[in-house]
């Protein structure tokens, strides 16, 4: 048997749909957000109304399972009272959290609402046990999401110097992961995560077919040139091909998602409280397709981490949905610092 | 749409040979998007679509190309209602195509929109935008079993 307590497993809903099936196939929490910019994943038509998430945070809660509303965005100059009047929505509906980012709004949230638990969100770009530890000291935050920039060793010395709790990614897409500091979307479009709430806006993208290709532009900028069979990802600059000294190649990031199965039995070692699943842009294919391979992981893992193997049928679930061709352990087993 | 009928039924990817899109070619192109219309103004009618979502479509146009059938259909939405566009529109405002078990897999919720775009199965031109608008709309469907969809109790005739 484990000795630490098995991680929490935390998926995303875009949708009343997404939700459902983020908890009927074995979430122990989910989270969503507004249908508007004080969350990170605001695009056109996604998210949730008031009659939804009344809806959801019912489904969920009688079911024994827990909801967090992501308010990730930065305040912008003179409408911060909508990011505040989001924390005051979010203690009304019951949440079991919420997942701020913004100083400012951590500290409005920690004052106005003194019962409401309080996250960390990885737009926070707290790295090291002192950002961990600043922020449960002044706010009385109760748990931070690690951006994925730390190896397992950097988690781990992280856990072993904060009293709080430690969330880190364990599956879906990658980026520069450069969260909460990350202005490439801004640069091209003027638009990011912190300031709309999505990176590379669908309205700046354009899809170009021609014959035996796809090209894809960002607010005209050339992001990359897929030959037909050829795997896509999302439009975004950090993804793209450009040529760099005469060299055109992936001069940032590649297309690449995050999958930690081979190392679940290393992060619940560790004392991991939570493994946070991405994607509330995606399906509730999707988030159904996640949530049961990563729930079959965990209970087999808690049968016992000597025994843990990674099944074939998990791999190919997980590979299937992933972005790009390949599926890494991101920076967990980076041999750099 | 998943239904308990379908719930253990699993599309497997496919494509359809050469000479059936061929043949779908040459075939009227308006029959499919009565269908598909008549499927939409079904969830309309039973509010399956969200308000703020539809009035973003009002007065778009729309083509969904099932390349292995050679069937496309072309619609628009218009006061309050889905209309079949008996000429295909040269340039619609978005346009989807993809194999036929591409499009079934993606309605009975089989498949995520996403991973058929990475995989390069489902392609999307126009308004990027409009298709996120359209792609969120139908993933935030509530959908009932299929026998009680109003579209199978109706008549031609209300067309």
């Amino acid at each position: 048997m484990l000795h630490n307590k098995l991680p929490e497993l935390v998926c995303p809903a875009g949708s009343l749909p997404a939700l459902r099936a983020a908890v009927d196939n074995g979430a122990d929490t989910v989270y969503f957000g507004y249908k508007n910019d004080t969350n990170a994943r605001n695009f056109a038509g996604l998210n949730f109304d008031h009659k939804a998430m009344v809806e959801g945070i019912h489904y969920a809660q009688t079911r024994g399972k827990q909801v967090l509303m992501a308010i990730n965005t930065f305040p912008q100059p003179g409408r911060e009272a909508e990011w505040q009047r989001a924390v005051d929505g979010a203690a009304d509906l019951g949440v079991d959290a919420v997942i701020l980012a913004d100083i400012g709004l951590l500290d409005y949230a920690c004052k106005r609402h003194p019962g409401l638990r309080l996250h960390l969100s990885v737009q926070g770009s707290a790295t090291s046990y002192e950002a961990v530890n600043f922020a449960h000291r002044e706010f009385g935050v109760k748990r931070a999401v690690l951006p994925r920039v730390l190896t397992l060793a950097q988690v781990e010395l992280v856990i072993k110097n904060t009293p709080i709790e430690i969330e880190v990614f364990g599956f879906g897409s990658l980026c520069v992961m450069n969260e909460g500091r990350c202005w490439l979307s801004s640069y091209a479009t003027g638009e990011s995560p912190n300031t709309v709430g999505a990176c590379s806006p669908a309205k700046f993208v354009k899809w170009e077919k021609s014959p035996g290709q796809m090209s894809t532009r960002l607010n005209g900028i050339l992001i990359d040139r897929y030959g037909d069979g050829e795997a896509a990802g999302y439009p975004t600059l950090c993804k793209g091909r450009f040529e760099v000294n005469g060299e055109t190649y992936y001069a940032l990031e590649e297309p690449t998602s995050l999958n930690v199965l081979e190392i679940l039995p290393e992060i619940a070692r560790i004392g991991v409280s939570a493994i946070k699943v991405e994607g509330r842009q995606r399906s509730p294919t999707y988030v159904a397709q996640v949530t049961r391979t990563l729930r079959a992981a965990l209970d087999e893992l808690a049968k016992g981490a000597t025994e843990f193997k990674v099944k074939p049928a998990w791999q190919a679930e997980l590979g299937k949905v992933s972005e790009g061709v390949q599926a890494t352990l991101g920076a967990y087993n980076r041999p750099w610092r | 749409m998943p239904t308990s009928l379908f719930k253990s039924f699993a599309i497997p990817r496919f494509t359809l040979p050469a000479f059936v899109s061929a043949v779908g070619n040459r075939l009227p192109q308006w029959p499919h998007a009565l269908v598909l219309t008549a499927g939409l103004n079904a969830a309309l009618k039973m509010k399956l679509l969200p308000e703020d979502s539809l009035t973003l479509l009002e007065g778009r146009t729309f083509l969904v190309d099932v390349q292995d059938t050679g069937g496309r259909a072309a619609f628009t939405y218009r006061d309050g209602l889905f209309r079949p566009l008996f000429t295909l529109p040269p340039t619609p405002d978005l346009a989807f195509a993809a194999n036929l078990s591409a499009f079934l897999q993606l309605a009975l919720r089989q498949e995520d929109p996403d991973t058929l775009f990475f995989n390069r199965e489902l392609s999307i031109e126009g308004d990027t935008e409009l298709g996120l608008v359209v792609k969120n709309m139908l993933d935030a469907v509530e959908w009932p079993s299929l026998p009680s969809l109003p579209v199978f109790h109706r008549k031609a005739a209300d067309y």
